[in-house]
């Protein structure tokens, strides 16, 4: 005990720590060999695809998959083997799964009733449920008579009426509509601000993993590509699957060449050179890949007009321009290169008449700085 | 609009086709039974006295007034009758609660078998009705008899020292019972059980339910209607049986179906054995009107 604290002094031991966990369905590692530390407080989002392992993961940490290996440890303590209903933990499942005869109420308090409280305190803590999650005056509704984001009030206040020192949401605003899944994601970022409870979310929606997460863990078969705050995640993929699975990108491959002042030179196979930022972590592999996302790349007639821009824009590749999309806020362009690869851009639409609009075949000049280029090794 | 008309009037011969079976098949053959158990009984063919005959003209009508309510004051007043229709009941109540124990445990374990072995399960249950309900009853008998095949398995493994006599008592009869009327209670009971989200028993885990806790607060209150179908499926043919009471039972004391037999074909007073199956009748559907109520409130608070 004097050593690990004697290794990390000033770190708080983690809420949750997950080591090493294996989870295999027949041949398939679904879980596989992973490792993760969650903090006290904090919001966290597993992302992926579907079949990548983040659901397997969640029902290992309420008890409903036993891990073939590794460990789970809640509060210093292992519980990989421990009962569902023995642990300090709860869920919020991505169907509901209210309780078709009971009240709303009682749906609330079913968790409650389990612990040996008070009656009292149970009424106040229904109550004060009720309260939190807006569902005043449907106390006496059966689930049936609910409507879809009403169910997943209750749902939630269910998993939240013990006070649990976990709590794992399962793809829980999958089945509302967009706008109220939107409002539904900010209130439930509040409600764990306010109530000071660690969560953790399963979701495959990107958007909603970087709206409420404090940090999130990428899965991929079975593994984390990479857990970041959504800000890393995006500006600083760690991997060339990381960053085309989170948002748009363009990706170039290409030879390094060797690092100049700070400023690295990739020559691709048939569209010249990309200069970009030196990355912190020398080069080791003879090819890799250079990443820019869409709306960092920007479309002009010459190419950019003030000699300050040029300073940096030394990124300029030409094209014609071959498909535009309006989708509302922005624009987005695909511009075929000389070169013959596809690049795509996105500009923000800040004026209602927009004066340099593109259209396709339009010779442009795309460009981008190297600061905005990101090196990926694999 | 000569569409609709086309389409609409299928459409309504089948609304109304149920209720024209009911009436031709059900209320008009109810009708004649009634009328019989309001006539007296007479020696002749048939062997009561038709106070009106609409056959003969409508002018027979006015013989209605001559309907009378003996019959029904006689099964009121002869213990056995009232004793035919407690036997019945009480037979009924027993058969369909030893059915329940047995079968829900049963169709609870069909419920949780893996997909592909349910459908052979399901078979198993519902094999038996491939041969005749009666020689299943008749081989009962021979199983129950004096040398039959239980009492030799019995002394074969010393359990008894001298037969037992197992026919023509009451515990064969609900042997009978619970035998022939098992696939009843199943099959509801796992209609229900199977359809139950398996993800209701995670969440009553998840706060705090052992497994047990998660049977009697959700799983047994979810199945309550399957319960219930199970009963009424069991209990209101149980009430009418005759034909296990009659090969299985002692002659002590009769079932109602066997006390109708008896009046209807050794007594030959079709009055009062009309009497008796109306009330008979009435028993039961009291049962039914309130199971229907219970269903459609159901459905209502499921809307």
């Amino acid at each position: 005990m004097d050593e690990e604290f004697a290794v990390h002094p000033t770190e708080a031991p983690p809420l949750l720590r997950i080591d090493a966990l294996v989870k295999k369905f027949g041949a398939v590692r679904a879980v596989d060999r992973l490792s993760l530390d969650i903090r006290a407080g904090e919001f966290f989002a597993l992302l992926g695809p579907s079949g990548c392992g983040k659901t397997t993961l969640l029902r290992m940490l309420a008890g409903f998959e036993t891990p073939d290996q590794g460990r789970i440890f809640l509060d210093g303590l292992d519980i990989a083997r421990v009962l569902p209903h023995q642990r300090p933990v709860n869920m919020m499942f991505q169907n509901y799964a209210l309780f078709p005869h009971l009240t709303v109420a009682d749906n609330i308090a079913f968790g409650l009733k389990r612990m040996e409280m008070p009656a009292f305190q149970m009424e106040a803590r229904v109550a004060e449920m009720i309260r939190l999650v807006k569902l005043d005056g449907l106390q006496t509704r059966k689930p049936d008579q609910l409507s879809g984001g009403q169910k997943q009030r209750v749902a939630l206040a269910r998993s939240l009426a013990r006070r649990p020192r976990l709590l794992l949401l399962d793809e829980p605003l999958a089945a509302l509509d967009k706008k109220l899944r939107q409002s539904t994601q900010l209130e439930l970022m509040e409600l764990q601000r306010r109530l000071r409870m660690t969560f953790i979310i399963v979701t495959h929606d990107q958007e909603e993993a970087m709206t409420v997460a404090d940090r999130i863990g990428v899965m991929n078969a079975g593994r984390l590509e990479q857990v970041a705050t959504p800000r890393q995640l995006y500006e600083a993929p760690a991997s060339r699957w990381v960053a085309e699975f989170v948002g748009d990108v363009n990706i170039f491959e290409g030879q390094p060449g060797l690092p100049e002042g700070n400023r690295l030179t990739v020559s691709m196979r048939d569209a010249g050179a990309i200069v970009v930022a030196e990355p912190a972590q020398p080069i080791t592999k003879p090819t890799v890949c250079v990443a820019i996302r869409p709306e960092k790349v920007k479309l002009s007639r010459r190419g950019p007009a003030s000699d300050a821009l040029n300073a940096h824009a030394l990124n300029r590749l030409e094209g014609i321009v071959t498909d535009v999309s309006y989708l509302g806020g922005i624009t987005s362009y695909k511009v075929k290169l000389d070169s013959g690869m596809t690049l795509r851009s996105s500009m923000a639409n800040t004026a209602r008449i927009e004066l340099d609009a593109y259209h396709a075949g339009q010779r442009v000049v795309a460009w981008f700085t190297p600061d905005d280029c990101v090196v990926l090794e694999q | 609009m000569s569409a609709r008309g086309l389409f609409t009037r299928p459409a309504r011969l089948a609304a109304i086709a149920p209720y024209l079976w009911m009436v031709l098949f059900f209320l008009v053959p109810f009708g004649f039974v009634l009328k019989i158990a309001l006539s007296q009984t007479a020696i002749a063919q048939p062997p009561y006295v038709p106070v009106f005959d609409l056959a003969q003209g409508f002018h027979t009508i006015e013989g209605a007034a001559e309907l009378s309510l003996d019959n029904f004051r006689l099964l009121l007043s002869d213990n056995l009758y009232v004793f035919s229709y407690l036997r019945s009941l009480g037979v009924a109540a027993i058969s369909s609660a030893m059915l329940l124990a047995i079968g829900y445990p049963i169709a609870y374990g069909m419920a949780r078998l893996p997909q592909q072995w349910r459908a052979v399960a399901m078979m198993l249950v519902i094999v038996p009705f491939w041969t005749s309900f009666l020689i299943r009853i008749y081989a009962w008998i021979n199983i129950l008899q004096h040398d039959g095949l239980l009492n030799q398995l019995l002394l074969g493994l010393h359990l008894i020292s001298q037969p037992v006599v197992w026919l023509s008592t009451d515990t064969a009869m609900y042997l009978g019972m619970v035998y022939s009327y098992l696939p009843f209670m199943i099959l509801p009971l796992y209609a229900t059980l199977a359809k139950m989200d398996p993800g209701l028993l995670e969440a009553a885990a998840d706060l705090g339910a052992s497994r047990l806790r998660s049977f009697w607060l959700v799983t047994f209150p979810l199945s309550l209607p399957g319960v219930l179908a199970g009963v009424l499926l069991c209990f209101i043919p149980i009430v009418g049986e005759f034909v296990i009471p009659d090969l299985l039972a002692g002659s002590s004391s009769l079932m109602i179906g066997q006390t109708l037999w008896l009046e209807f074909f050794t007594n030959k007073d079709w009055p009062v054995a009309s009497a008796t199956a109306v009330v008979l009748l009435l028993l039961l559907v009291l049962p039914l009107v309130v199971y229907d109520r219970l269903q459609r409130r159901e459905l209502e608070t499921a809307r």
